[in-house]
């Protein structure tokens, strides 16, 4: 299969490889996909007071196009509210891939990720409120 | 020396000709270039005598009793759709049933599921989870109906080698007629018609050196004598077996190839057994969880078929893409789902998607292995550090303990 020239650049490149602590209560994890599938995701964010993801990683077990939107998503939430970090779509990470049909999962895969990663940090904080606030 | 990128490591896909091969065949494009049918000219004769030479040196190579026993054809397809619904059509006043195997190649499958639709009944017999077949199973599938039993010589994935001769026994004591794809084995393995009692077999010219688009299938003429029916109407060509001009370059390619084969068959598959059993020392001396995909004993000496655990095979694919090789990985084919024959062995998804199959080739150098080997461990220490997977068993966290959604 013949890969778009930005899948390439950020499979040989990736941004933000790595890990955050998990127990740490500013940092939301997502992890999502499943091996038996051939990809699993797991995204990383790092969430300031005012609600910015100061800081993004990722790990993804998966194909090229996989790397390479878990790389993007990364790209992109870094310095977005969580709000507005939520409101990427999987449509403009295979946009800006030039991701085939049959990749466009590992598009939907990087969304769910973003998703879950805020979902885990808003869980995060809504307990860290209720302790705060009994 | 210097090397030549992409290295090749996927001969069993195809190989490249030799080119002892090629000049062989290159007379009979533009000098001896005569139709073989043709009976009324020196063009004709010589061009007939060509072939049956070819016939000849073919059935050497698989211990056929006469060149006569050799049908040509396009390829290995064809011999297993001519094999299987040629006697499935031929005999089925006396049976309906059919038995085959999970791992075989789909021109063999795909011919039993049309044979299903137009009413027979097919058995498909599992492997173990060393890629082989139990001859018990086979023969513990017979039944008074059975007219055939399709069972591969080595497999294309894993390579394991069947027991071809311990099958052909019960076949024969039973009367039931015995086909083998034997593609991947032909001149890497021990392969005897007559000892192991096979009385059809596949055999194709580019999986051995020679050119692509030719191909035969051995039908035992004797003891018992097994009948086909054509599946190709025309000028009843092959003793009505196939019609259709023969391919006589790539004919005389074919027998080239064999020739090769029984005259260095032996040693070649001693060198080549020593490269891969190299490239997969090199790779497992420095990578932990790589596992071996199919039986070490029992295998063709050019294939290693293994799984690098927490890597995806296609993500690792695009990292060696200085090597040409395969994936038993999903993510490869069209249909998104990983290969048939590793599930069949009962390997676990993960491990399916992570396997990478090297096929290794005369070609192949101690040079390449090494550069090979140099690059996969490299490559594969860097997609581990990119998997939460491999973080997640190094952590000691047992994946298998994880609700994964299924996507």
């Amino acid at each position: 299969m013949a890969y778009s020239e930005k899948v390439i650049e950020h499979y040989e490149n990736p941004r933000n490889v790595g890990s955050m602590d998990q127990e740490d209560e500013s940092v939301g994890t997502g992890l999502v996909g499943a091996p038996a599938c051939g990809d699993v995701m797991r995204l990383q964010i790092r969430v300031n007071d005012a609600g910015v993801i100061e800081d993004a990683k990722f790990k993804t077990f998966g194909c090229g196009s996989a790397i390479a939107s878990s790389s993007l998503a990364t790209e992109w939430i870094k310095g977005k509210t969580i709000d507005e970090a939520a409101t990427i779509q999987n449509s403009q990470i295979a946009e800006e891939l030039s991701l085939p049909p049959v990749k466009i999962h590992c598009s939907v895969l990087a969304e769910d990720a973003i998703k879950s990663a805020i979902e885990d940090f808003k869980k995060k904080r809504a307990a860290k409120q209720a302790l705060a606030n009994p | 020396m210097t090397l030549k990128f992409p290295i090749y490591m996927d001969n069993h896909a195809t190989t490249p000709v030799d080119p002892r091969v090629l000049s062989a065949m290159l007379p009979y494009f533009t000098e001896t270039f005569g139709n073989a049918a043709s009976r009324t000219h020196a063009y004709g004769w010589s061009a007939e005598a060509a072939v049956d030479d070819s016939r000849d040196t073919i059935a050497q190579l698989i211990g056929a009793e006469s060149g006569k026993e050799i049908v040509f054809t396009s390829g290995a397809t064809e011999s297993d759709n001519l094999a299987i619904k040629g006697v499935a059509e031929y005999y089925k006043a006396k049976g309906n049933h059919i038995i085959t195997t999970t791992i075989e190649h789909k021109a063999v499958l795909d011919s039993c599921k049309r044979l299903e639709k137009d009413g027979f009944t097919v058995t498909y017999v599992n492997v173990g989870p060393d890629g082989l077949v139990n001859p018990k199973d086979i023969e513990a599938a017979i039944t008074d109906k059975t007219i055939l039993v399709s069972v591969m010589l080595a497999n294309n994935e894993v390579g394991t080698i069947q027991p071809i001769a311990e099958i052909g026994k019960i076949t024969r004591a039973r009367g039931i007629i015995f086909h083998t794809d034997a593609v991947q084995g032909l001149g890497k393995t021990p392969f005897d018609v007559r000892a192991m009692n096979v009385d059809l077999a596949s055999l194709t010219a580019h999986k051995i050196y020679g050119p692509k688009g030719v191909g035969a299938l051995y039908v035992r003429r004797s003891k018992p004598r097994v009948r086909l029916s054509a599946q190709m109407d025309g000028g009843g060509h092959e003793r009505g077996n196939r019609s259709g001009t023969l391919n006589v370059p790539g004919i005389v390619g074919f027998a080239k190839a064999c020739k090769i084969l029984i005259e260095e068959g032996v040693a070649e598959a001693q060198k080549i057994r020593a490269l891969r059993d190299r490239l997969h020392k090199k790779i497992t001396d420095e990578l932990d969880a790589v596992v071996l995909n199919g039986s070490a004993e029992h295998r063709l000496p050019g294939n290693l078929n293994i799984s690098f655990s927490f890597v995806e095979g296609e993500g690792l694919m695009m990292a060696i893409k200085d090597v040409a090789v395969s994936s038993g990985s999903a993510c490869t084919s069209a249909s998104l789902e990983p290969s048939y024959v590793l599930r069949s062995m009962g390997l676990e998804e993960d491990m399916a998607h992570s396997s990478i199959r090297f096929g290794l080739g005369r070609f192949n150098t101690e040079e390449e292995v090494d550069y090979v080997a140099e690059l996969v461990v490299a490559k594969v220490k860097r997609l581990r550090d990119m998997s939460p997977l491999y973080e997640m068993h190094k952590a000691g966290i047992d994946l298998k303990s994880i609700q994964w959604a299924a996507h």
